[in-house]
């Protein structure tokens, strides 16, 4: 197998419900990989997988070697950072507590304080939040927070759960800006889980269709969106 | 985020921080708390001194039960057990080996640090009624165990010690020296928690308690934290036992009621859940409560809290946390 994070016959679920059956997907090292899919697919419960939060079977491997299972702080210490539905900001914590939380494995006091800048620099409207309580930012504000705190992780691998949720289509566009940015700036490889297909094709490299807890389709970006079954479901193109 | 790779965009410029400003009256609410707590042993009868030191003692327990349910969300009954196993330790070894009281105190927290660990671990799996119910074993192991090893413990008479004297250099009255050494130790525990609240772990357990699947992927490790709560706040229900031993100069079995534990948790929710001063409300509520309502009827304190029991039970599964978040929920809308 080869690829930077591999996924193999992956099932999961919650209890006696299955939800994956079997996904296979690889996510080549500096990509943004889309994942996209109806409600109820599964793809938080794939990314929930992967970080080990759940009770998986089958295979998932980071740069070659197994990534552990059921323990989500191991995982975290691998260099996998994940940015929950919903975003997951810790409200009563200020901006600027929720980024060290983020910082939270890492010794490295001095380079902690300058990724803290360099996140400000990002979002310059946290540098002017940083002292207010995370629970009082507006939706766009605190999945900024959400995404500075994961990168303050310094992972190699970053999952975004439906950063666009609830968001206003400008507030998305420029999100998705700065994944891009950072995605290239820092050589960051990111798995990106959206419904909003249209604008998450245009800023993916890959993208993979997940339906009913199978990948039904993958290939470039480009190549999905031009596809008739995506055009007609996600894009709403067609009939 | 690799330092090597191209440079970004400057830092933003630095904001005030709005949180300095709301340090500023706490700073001075401070102040005037200590003057306060200078003064009035020299101003106050010795009965009064006495009062107000147990409410330090208190306190001291308070503050260590609100670390584990106010902080973590977790629940015991235990930790009027914690106090009698730490008022004990100090007894035992003044009673049997004459050692000297300030020692007793690093004894006593050693001791309750590890049997409140080791009661952290099935805490792990537990929740609500389930973990109060099992944090009471303590309390229902205790009193056995301490009829049984009488020679040590002196049974069912308990041990009676002599009160230290204030060193002659002080020129303190027993009474108050005794005031001035609780007062350090509750001072002494409530810059600890407020230390290590403001560190990277109190970032961690507020993490947790607020969403406890976001902690773990931020690689905080929820299990480590659980257990290490519940043998910090048995630690402190310890040390506030070891002081009341120095304070009392006397234990037994029938002197730490069953009900200890529950006014101990009522303690923090008249305090108030997660604040630093609560617990010396907290602290007040425990020790006067029972003399007070005793004032009204023979039975009021047992009925009181019975009343306390019923109440907690009732809400415990979600209430005590509940409260906890709406507290925090409070603070936020402060922050705003
Ligand atoms: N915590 C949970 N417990 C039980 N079932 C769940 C849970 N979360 C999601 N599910 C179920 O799993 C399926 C997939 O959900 P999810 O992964 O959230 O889909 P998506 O993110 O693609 O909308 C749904 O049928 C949902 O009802
Ligand atoms: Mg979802």
């Amino acid at each position: 197998m080869s690829g930077f994070l591999t996924v193999a016959g992956l099932h999961a679920g919650y209890g006696a419900g299955r939800v994956l059956h079997g996904v296979d997907l690889t996510v080549e090292e500096g990509e943004v990989c889309a994942i996209l899919g109806p409600n109820g697919a599964g793809k938080t419960t794939l990314l929930r997988a992967l970080c080990g939060l759940i009770r998986t079977t089958g295979t998932v491997r980071l740069d070659g070697a197994d990534l552990p299972r059921n323990r989500p702080e191991a995982v975290a210490r691998r260099g996998v950072a994940h940015v929950p539905e919903g975003r997951g900001t810790f409200a009563p914590l200020t901006v600027e507590e929720n980024l060290r939380v983020g910082a939270y494995t890492r010794r490295d006091r001095a380079a902690v304080a300058a990724d803290i800048d360099r996140v400000y620099g990002y979002f310059p409207v946290l540098g002017k939040r940083r002292g207010q309580a995370a629970g009082s930012l507006s939706g766009g504000e605190q999945q900024m927070v959400a995404l500075g705190r994961a990168l303050l992780a310094r992972p190699r691998l970053l999952l975004l759960d439906e950063p666009s949720l609830g968001l206003a289509p400008l507030v998305t566009r420029e999100l998705f800006e700065i994944i891009r940015t950072v995605n290239r700036d820092e050589r960051l490889t990111v798995v990106l889980v959206e419904q909003n297909a249209h604008l998450t094709l245009e800023f993916a490299d890959r993208a993979h269709v997940l339906e009913t807890g199978r990948i039904a389709l993958s290939g470039a970006a480009d190549d999905v969106r031009a596809d008739d079954r995506v055009a007609r479901s996600y894009l709403g193109i067609g009939g | 985020m690799n330092g090597t790779r191209t440079p970004t965009a400057a830092p933003a410029a630095r904001a005030p921080r709005t949180r300095r400003a709301v340090l500023k009256p706490q700073g001075v609410l401070l102040a005037v708390l200590l003057v306060a707590a200078c003064v009035a042993p020299f101003q106050l009868v010795p009965f009064r001194v006495f009062q107000l030191t147990m409410v330090l003692v208190y306190a001291i327990a308070v503050l260590g039960l609100d670390l584990l349910v106010g902080r973590t969300g977790q629940i015991s009954l235990g930790h009027g057990g914690f106090f009698a196993i730490g008022a004990y330790v100090a007894a035992v070894l003044l009673d049997r080996w004459d050692v000297p009281y300030p020692l007793t105190l690093p004894a006593a927290l050693a001791v309750t640090f590890v049997l409140g660990f080791a009661l952290g671990i099935p805490a792990l799996r537990l929740r609500g009624l389930y973990l109060a119910l099992v944090t009471m074993t303590i309390a229902i192991f205790l009193v056995p165990l301490l009829k049984r090893f009488e020679s040590l413990t002196g049974g069912s008479m308990g041990l009676t010690l002599t009160k230290p004297d204030a060193p002659a250099w002080t020129g303190l009255a027993q009474d108050q020296w005794l005031y001035f050494c609780v007062l350090l130790v509750t001072g002494g525990a409530t810059l600890a928690v407020a230390g290590l609240l403001r560190s990277r772990v109190g970032r961690a357990l507020a993490a947790i308690r607020d969403n406890e699947a976001a902690a773990e992927v931020m690689g905080v490790r929820l299990s480590r934290y659980k257990t290490l709560a519940f043998a910090w706040s048995a630690m402190l229900a310890g040390a506030a036992g070891c002081v009341n031993t120095w304070v009392i100069a006397f234990v037994s079995p029938d002197s730490f009621t069953s009900t200890l534990s529950i006014m101990l948790l009522a303690g923090i929710v008249v305090g108030g859940l997660g604040s630093l001063y609560g617990p010396l409300l907290g602290g007040a509520f425990v020790f006067f409560m029972p003399t007070m309502s005793q004032g009204i009827n023979q039975a009021a304190p047992g009925v009181i809290s019975g009343l306390l029991i019923i109440v907690i039970m009732y809400v415990a599964p979600t209430g005590l946390a509940g409260l906890a978040g709406r507290a925090s929920a409070a603070r936020l809308a402060r922050k705003k």
